[in-house]
């Protein structure tokens, strides 16, 4: 049985491009657990794949835009965010999902990110952090841990990382949470929770890079990874952002924000209805 | 025809030129450009406004040697006075540039503007009263297409007092006609 | 009469600026995403009032990365999209050009020039950029550009541009100078049923049978939308005509980037548009574009008065380059002089076609555009020579 035959078996097969498969993901990555717990919500859910808008930027995370069999777009590096504001904006009837890195969302397209989420743009984010810049070979990223080693940190990193989901909240999304790629089901719940919310919604996913970023780190195999991601992992919902800074010892992880907020396209509408009025009336 | 106007930001200088493009080229059945200057501050700065009129088509938007110079400052007045064809016509309003230079060879004509803007109790329409004599010294535009330009180009609420100032400006130039 | 929201029929007097953005809005576009820059800020301004009046979306994003990547989305969410900006943020825009372009995504650039390098004269008009418009993003493409020289060309070539970028499907550019965006002229506005708009090639088969990038005879794909139920997927990386990315197949590569070139060269006599006033005899031509070319008019004119035999070619077509005309017209004349507001952009262009028939090049720069005596100085030597 040929892998792809072996792989139509499967009950989500249908929401995935099969004939682009096997993925680029090394083994063990968590960029494929994330894939299996999206398309596990959109199954759920029951989405409209039809209106369902994937957009990915560059990196080894960019590269799921191009596995879910619904119209996706792989766009530029840092700029999945401006480019899906586009999309949602020009037809409102789109749901659209972002999936990216940690370096895509947050360096190169730190701006765009803050923005949107100001902005309160009806979209979902996930974001894969791992660490580092795991596409380009392991290069210090905006999550880096301080004291890491990244092919551009040799002597070990002095930059301090951001915090994503303070910086999230603090820009103004509605829904905000972190899990670890092994918290699959809470996972793949937060994703549809977030996919049903109306808003600017983020998901921080900590995903293992065993290849480059655990190894260069002596993390061990991808499953030590995870476990070590799980055990020190503490669920805490509610928990003010601001003091869930992931550390060696610690990683906070649960719903920190789940607020309601009027979106763009709402008070656009409204904005809209009211000149329309206006125009008709005189 | 080439046409200068120059004062300060907030006089209404650059829409003063509009309302003599749009009563030439929108009303009138003239080709008409109008381009503006004006230094990084919207108020109180140096601003100018020039206006072709003609009959033709326009290739050069640019005024070099304006025929009618406006000068509501005395900045724009020593500025630009010199530019101005022989026997050009020059409208000043006095009270804005009391230093003025003699021997020119131009036809004067000094309209007190603001003088008058003030008697109808805003000061703001001194350009249309500037307008007004305009008109009636030039003859180059309709009275009813630059009624219709002013209509167009003021807010509806300030309507009635824009058209009486350009009446007013109207007359006074109709005077310096006479003497 | 009648008064359309998205088309002001009737006789105007308007800026350059707000010209463009009636004629985007009379073309159909109803989506803009910009910045605010001098002087293409009115240009944002105009459809931030108007886009809601039309049913249109406006939005001021971040920057002008941010502003192109937007009306690409757009433009894949099925909408005619638009960006206005001048140098700083048009060179913030390549990056995004270069997706536009590989992408086959329809969109308007609108490039109101001004001083440069840098952040130069903000409030001057210039024409600096024509060789960034081409050649700006990385990469070999091709690009179609047009430069207005008037503001009812504002309006009529920003509908033009919408035109050839939907035929096309690749992004396209006015390229106006900052005297002209910021000009005050007549604009005359058709009805709307004299305003010929063009739409978007769409398939006609299944989407189990659709190939999103295979292209038809005229080289050109058709175009289905996101959320027509397609699953088209669109990368910025070499892809196949599935739209799957395939980065090591030099077949793939060669083939899809020579596409993309000949989609607009193949169909450039289709694209170019030229404006020629009495070349029948000229010993000397002029070759200019955009508020130069104004300039140029009167100084072939007084050149005529003069007794030279003087004539004008007007490119309306900045890019693809008009290589054949000004071939043809450099056989039939004695010189040809170039004015630019620039340091000698397009004149590269003029010199490589006109192999041995002299260029005069009438550099001009800082905001002021040439007058007709000095281009007429021009003529008249070139004449002599
Ligand atoms: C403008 C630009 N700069 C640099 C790159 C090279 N590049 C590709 S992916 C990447 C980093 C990706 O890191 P991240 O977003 O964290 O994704 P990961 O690969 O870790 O999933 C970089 C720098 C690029 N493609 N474009
Ligand atoms: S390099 Fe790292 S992030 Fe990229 S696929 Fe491999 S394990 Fe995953
Ligand atoms: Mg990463």
């Amino acid at each position: 049985m040929t892998v792809i035959q072996e792989f139509e078996k499967h009950p989500l097969a249908k929401y995935l491009r099969l004939e682009r498969f096997p993925h680029i993901w090394c083994e063990g990555c968590g960029d494929g657990i994330i894939l299996n717990c999206f398309v596990k919500a959109l199954d759920d859910l029951g989405v409209n794949m039809d209106k369902l808008v994937v957009v990915s930027g560059i990196g080894c995370m960019g590269r799921v835009a191009g596995y879910i069999k619904c119209d996706s777009f792989h766009t530029t590096h840092g700029r999945p965010i401006a480019l899906a504001t586009g999309i949602k904006l020009a037809n409102p009837k789109l749901t659209i999902a972002v999936i990216s890195g940690d370096g895509d969302l947050f360096a190169i397209g730190g701006n765009h990110f803050i923005h949107a989420a100001r902005r309160n743009v009806d979209m979902t984010v996930i974001c894969s952090n791992n660490f580092n810049y795991g596409m380009t070979g392991g290069q210090v990223g905006p999550t880096t841990p301080l004291n890491s080693y990244t092919t551009t940190t040799p002597y070990g990193n002095i930059e301090h990382p951001f915090n994503l989901v303070h910086l999230t909240a603090a820009a103004g999304a509605v829904y905000v949470a972190r899990w670890t790629a092994l918290h699959v089901k809470r996972l793949t719940e937060s994703i549809k929770k977030a996919l049903q919310k109306k808003g600017f919604k983020f998901i921080e996913v900590i995903s293992p890079c065993p290849e480059i970023y655990g190894r260069r780190n002596k993390l061990g195999k991808s499953i030590d990874i995870m476990k070590r991601y799980r055990q020190i992992s503490e669920i805490r919902h509610g928990y003010d952002p601001a003091k869930a800074e992931i550390t060696r010892e610690k990683i906070i992880v649960g719903e920190f924000i789940d607020i309601e907020k009027p979106t763009y396209g709402e008070l656009l509408q409204k904005q809209f209805l009211k000149i329309q009025k206006k125009m008709i009336g005189g | 025809m080439e046409i200068r106007i120059g004062g300060f930001g907030g006089q209404g200088i650059i829409r003063t030129g509009l309302i003599l493009a749009t009563a030439s080229c929108v009303y009138g059945d003239k080709n008409a450009i109008q381009t503006a200057s004006y230094g990084p501050e919207s108020r109180g700065g140096r601003c100018r406004s020039e206006v072709i009129i003609s009959d033709e088509d326009i290739d050069f938007p640019k005024v070099e040697h304006p025929d009618i110079l406006v000068a509501m400052s005395e900045e724009a007045y020593l500025q630009y006075v010199d530019d101005l064809k022989e026997n050009g016509i020059l409208i000043v309003d006095p009270d804005l540039v009391p230093n003025q230079r003699e021997n020119l060879e131009v036809r004067m004509y000094e309209v007190p503007a603001t003088k008058i803007a003030e008697g109808l109790g805003k000061k703001i329409v001194a350009n249309v009263v500037m307008i007004g004599a305009f008109a009636a010294i030039t003859n180059l535009l309709g009275v009813e297409d630059l009624k219709e330009s002013i209509r167009r180009n003021v807010p509806k609420a300030f309507m009635k007092l824009n058209l009486t100032a350009f009446e007013k400006g109207y007359e006074y130039g109709k005077s310096l006609l006479k003497s | 009469m009648t008064v359309h929201r998205e088309v002001l029929t009737g006789k105007h007097l308007m800026q350059g600026d707000v010209a463009c953005a009636e004629g985007a809005i009379a073309a159909g576009c109803r989506f803009f995403a910009g910045y605010p820059i001098t002087p293409a800020t009115e240009i944002a301004e105009r459809m931030a009032r108007r886009m809601i009046e039309v049913d249109g979306m406006f939005v001021q994003m971040e920057d002008e990365l941010a502003s192109m990547a937007a009306i690409i989305g757009a433009s894949w969410a099925g909408a005619k999209a638009m960006t206005a900006t001048s140098g700083p943020g048009f060179s913030l825009m390549q990056e995004n050009i270069g997706l536009a372009v590989m992408t086959e995504t329809p969109c308007v650039v609108v490039n109101i020039m001004r001083g440069a390098p840098s952040t130069g004269q903000p409030t001057e008009g210039a024409q600096q950029d024509v060789m960034q418009s081409k050649w700006g993003s990385h990469g070999d493409y091709e690009i179609i550009a047009l430069a207005p020289a008037s503001v009812q060309e504002m309006f009529d070539l920003t509908i033009e541009c919408f035109n050839f970028a939907e035929t096309y499907r690749a992004p396209t550019f006015l390229l106006a100078d900052g005297f002209t965006g910021h000009l005050w002229e007549r604009v005359v506005i058709p009805p709307p049923e004299e305003i010929k708009t063009v739409e978007r090639k769409k398939p006609v088969v299944p989407p189990d049978k659709y190939l999103p990038f295979k292209p038809d005879e005229d080289l050109v794909p058709p175009m289905a939308c996101f959320g027509e139920g397609y699953s088209v997927h669109v990368t910025g990386l070499t892809h196949d005509e599935l739209g799957y990315p395939k980065t090591t197949d030099p077949k793939i590569q060669r083939e899809l980037v020579n596409r993309l070139c000949q989609k607009i060269r193949k169909n450039s006599d289709r694209i170019i548009r030229t404006y020629e006033f009495m070349l029948e005899d000229a010993e000397v031509a002029v070759v200019a574009y955009g508020i130069p070319s104004r300039s140029s008019l009167s100084a072939v004119k007084m050149a005529r008065k003069a007794g030279i035999k003087a004539g004008l070619l007007r490119l309306i077509t900045v890019w693809p380059f008009p290589e054949k005309k000004v071939e043809e017209l450099s056989n039939n004349v004695k010189a040809i002089v170039v004015p630019e507001m620039n340091c000698g952009q397009v004149v590269r262009e003029v010199e490589r076609v006109a192999k041995e028939t002299p260029v005069h090049f009438l550099s001009k720069i800082g905001g002021e555009p040439h007058s007709p005596s000095e281009i007429f100085e021009v003529i008249r030597r070139a004449a002599k020579t």
